[in-house]
């Protein structure tokens, strides 16, 4: 089955986010194809490099970026709602004349027309994060 | 690409979170690629439809104006719970625009009959 998950919780607040990545790594160890994450709203902010927890704590950021790096995963991050929040590419950065962006190479900003394009083509969305 | 009809879920106040904007952002974006696309008002939700809202005492953008806006996206089937109207003590005179009124069994089957369904 093809899934995509929309994740719209911040990095740290909530069981979401985490329940949302160990959801995903079930999908890809079930043989599912894991069509697009889109991080959403306060999860944009997952997509900053610069997030460093305590070395004993789970990193979200990294964890994500590692699974996206291992199954290839097309992990797509809003980019009004990242731009918001000052999670920038290089581009972006330049664009509103910041001293240095921060989003993580894992990730890429994109519009909400990745998400509408998901739903059309995904058998089952599954959002984490809403109420 | 396929026309999958979308439900949006809103469920919280108007001004308390990005949410009530960003459900409407994926609403009008999903309308734009021609999908069906149907809102719902729930629980603290319904507060999003009442007339007359000044939230620029609060430093915010007003709702209403982007919610009167979608009909012109072709986004007309809105619909509201009726506990939920019933809870915050209003009816559908007190909303800015014309809703479906919906009870918990309606609820479930357009839950049911639409194949994607998004939370706010």
């Amino acid at each position: 089955m093809k899934f995509s998950i929309v994740v719209q919780s911040s990095p740290f607040s909530g069981q979401s986010p985490a329940t949302a990545l160990r959801f995903a790594k079930s999908v890809l160890e079930q043989g599912h194809e894991l069509y697009r994450v889109f991080f959403y709203s306060e999860a944009t902010l997952t997509a900053s490099e610069l997030i460093s927890p305590p070395q004993d704590e789970v990193n979200l950021n990294k964890e994500w970026a590692d699974l996206a790096k291992q199954y290839k995963l097309d992990v797509v991050v809003c980019i009004a709602a990242a731009v918001k929040r000052g999670v920038l590419d290089t581009n972006e950065a330049k664009r509103y004349e910041k001293s240095a962006a921060n989003l993580d190479p894992a990730y890429e900003l994109s519009g909400l027309g990745q998400l509408a394009e998901a739903i059309a083509v995904s058998d089952r969305i599954i959002t984490f994060g809403g109420q | 690409m396929s026309k999958k009809s979308v439900l949006i879920l809103n469920r919280t106040s108007p001004y308390g979170s990005s949410k009530p904007r960003e459900a409407l952002d994926i609403a009008l974006t999903c309308s734009i690629f021609e999908m069906p696309v149907s809102l719902l008002f729930l629980d603290d939700g319904v507060l999003q439809l009442v007339k007359n809202q000044k939230p620029e005492a609060l430093g915010q953008k007003n709702l209403e104006s982007i919610l009167s806006s979608l009909p012109m996206y072709d986004i007309e089937n809105l619909y509201v719970s009726e506990e939920a109207l019933l809870i915050h003590a209003l009816t559908e005179e007190d909303l800015s625009l014309p809703v479906a009124v919906l009870n918990s069994d309606q609820i479930a089957d357009q839950i049911n009959n639409h194949n994607t369904v998004l939370t706010f």
